[in-house]
């Protein structure tokens, strides 16, 4: 910042490497976590257990994913690796796409329709803002119990689809469409079904995408419910199960396989983040304002 | 409001149909029985209730270690809060300062985002734990008895930073917003004034993030708040002692773990008001940014 003799050009391109730097640096310490991580799961227990940690990959990336995926992990929790990807995929995906369908008809009805309580509607999912599941974990767990969805998919997805704020998104962008639109589909005819499908859903498809990585995200990342309505290992999603695995008074932990389970349990979300980053980012700053 | 619809009337029904009965029955069904069961009081062997009226509220709001917990959830988000927002304001400021390799920068810092915060807490924990840590390793060179899974500040600091790290992507891409939406030729007719930059900054720029920055504010304290309970269960698991058992993690904990059922109901009705009152403060605040424009 200090403005030297070479004038405001040079100050300018010294504040510019300053700003490099300072950007290289938060990366490292934002990286860092993640890198050591993947590090981790190329060496072997015993290398992991003799600080410090080499920078570099070790030799035994491959033996270590192969020995995780081929039984290592089934032999801690008595679950396959599969298994445990395939449920955490299973209820992201299903919470993501149970949330946009739900959000978006609730939406499409509050904009598109007239009906007796409309307005009502509106404000009884609105108020759901207001009700996070950890101030009602307890009385959730007994509805649960009650209606028999503990260790089942549909416990783990259904509480978690519906969002006041996917329903508000579309609401507001719904609220966007020229009238004109509608009225030209209606004089051509068109109902409720062909307006939205043929008009409207591919407008909103980037709103989708957006939705879909955030919710996406949400869902595998998910952790006090899973928690609470899994008693069985079969039905374990990868971060619940990790958790299990972690002890450093037990002596014979596998290290090599937590830190695998690690990657594999953090890579998906953010290959969807990396991949999916344009729509990601529009749709988290714009949505949540 | 004179908007062409469509003149059904079954079927707009059933489209909000699958989002009201989701919402009934997971949402305002069990925050009722939560409201109920704070006022009732089931005896030793869970044979009867009985109504109590505000006594468990009393009870819980005099226990030492409720309040134990409260002091520790204002330590903890006021923390989290902070640190998260300057470091993401300082990196934000920092690039918008570049031109080239913004996107990178900006790839290389959402990671954090997508990682499950119970993930976050264990990545520290690996880092940090006094067995095989590698950064554990060089502070216990330089003679610091560091070993957060028994020493109370030091398993706070570990959870803060979890929790931070975690938090500063999403703050990082608002204030990065923020600043895109301040138009350049303030901060040159600033320079052109002889203002030095950061003098420009703290009365130009910063005054102008104000909507972006209350915004962040409520969004990191109901984070810190509610979603860290999977870095502080992953990692302390509120101990050692109670010295990171926050609010949420106390209802948990009496919830399930010692099943004191009108307590932890109580404590959750308590989370509730927090959480309405936080909301409203931030629907308050979006109203006078719609004002702002």
């Amino acid at each position: 910042m200090a403005e030297t003799s070479d004038g405001p050009l040079a100050a300018r391109a010294s504040s510019k490497a300053l700003a490099h730097l300072w950007m290289i640096l938060g990366v490292i310490v934002v990286a860092f976590p993640i890198y050591y991580v993947v590090i981790a799961s190329t060496h072997s227990t015993q290398t992991i257990l003799r600080p410090p940690l080499p920078l570099l990959p070790g030799a035994e990336a491959y033996s270590n994913y192969k020995n995780a995926f081929s039984g290592g992990i089934s032999k801690m929790g008595g679950v396959s690796l599969w298994r445990l990807l395939g449920n955490t995929t299973l209820i992201a995906l299903g919470i993501a796409i149970g949330k946009i369908a739900i959000s978006m008809a609730s939406a499409y009805a509050i904009v598109f329709f007239r009906f007796p309580l409309r307005m009502v509607c509106f404000w009884v999912i609105f108020i759901t803002l207001m009700l996070p599941i950890e101030v009602r974990i307890q009385p959730t767990y007994k509805v649960m119990v009650d209606l028999g969805l503990i260790d089942t998919y549909p416990g783990l997805i259904l509480p978690l689809i519906a969002s006041a704020t996917a329903t508000l998104l579309f609401r507001q962008f719904f609220m966007t469409i020229p009238h004109e639109l509608l009225e030209a589909a209606r004089v051509d005819g068109a109902g409720p079904w062909r307006f939205f499908k043929d008009i409207l859903w591919p407008l909103s498809l980037t709103n989708v995408a957006a939705i879909f990585v955030i919710q996406f995200i949400y869902g595998w990342t998910q952790y006090l419910w899973p928690l609470l309505v899994t008693n069985s290992n079969e039905m374990n999603t990868i971060v619940i199960a990790l958790k299990k695995m972690i002890s450093f008074a037990d002596a014979d932990t596998p290290w090599s396989l937590v830190m695998v389970t690690s990657v594999l349990a953090i890579l998906p979300p953010i290959l969807v983040v990396v991949f999916m980053q344009r729509w990601f980012v529009k749709g988290l700053v714009e949505t949540e304002k | 409001m004179n908007r062409t619809v469509f003149p059904h009337k079954l079927l707009p029904w059933l489209l909000v149909t699958p989002q009201l009965a989701i919402t009934v029955i997971f949402f305002y069904w069990p925050a009722a029985q939560a409201f109920r069961q704070s006022m009732l009081r089931e005896d030793a062997f869970g044979l009867s209730t009985s109504f109590v009226g505000f006594s468990n509220f009393r009870r819980v709001l005099s226990d030492p270690n409720y309040l134990n917990a409260l002091q520790v959830t204002v330590i903890f988000s006021i923390l989290v809060a902070f640190c998260a927002m300057s470091i993401a304001l300082f990196l934000a400021v920092q690039a918008e300062k570049i031109v080239r390799g913004k996107g990178f920068y900006r790839t290389m810092m959402i990671w954090p985002y997508a990682v499950a915060p119970a993930i976050a807490g264990m990545l520290w924990l690996f880092m940090f734990n006094p067995s095989f840590g590698t950064l554990a390793w060089p502070l216990r060179q330089l003679g610091i008895a560091w070993n957060p899974l028994l020493d109370g500040e030091q398993a706070m600091g570990l959870v803060v930073a979890a929790s931070t790290w975690k938090q500063i992507s999403y703050n990082f891409l608002f204030f990065v917003a923020g600043l895109q939406a301040i138009p350049r030729s303030l901060q040159e007719a600033a320079a052109v004034d002889g203002a030095s930059r950061r003098h420009a900054f703290w009365t130009i720029v910063f005054p102008l993030l104000a909507p972006t920055t209350f915004f962040l504010l409520v969004v990191n304290t109901v984070y810190a708040l509610f979603d860290t309970f999977g870095i502080i269960h992953a990692v302390t698991g509120g101990g050692p002692g109670k010295s990171t058992e926050t609010l949420v993690y106390k209802v948990y904990n009496d919830g399930f773990v010692n099943l004191i059922m009108g307590d932890s109901a109580a404590q959750s009705v308590i989370l509730m008001v927090i959480v309405i009152g936080l909301t409203a403060f931030q629907f308050r605040f979006i109203e006078r940014r719609v004002h702002y424009g």
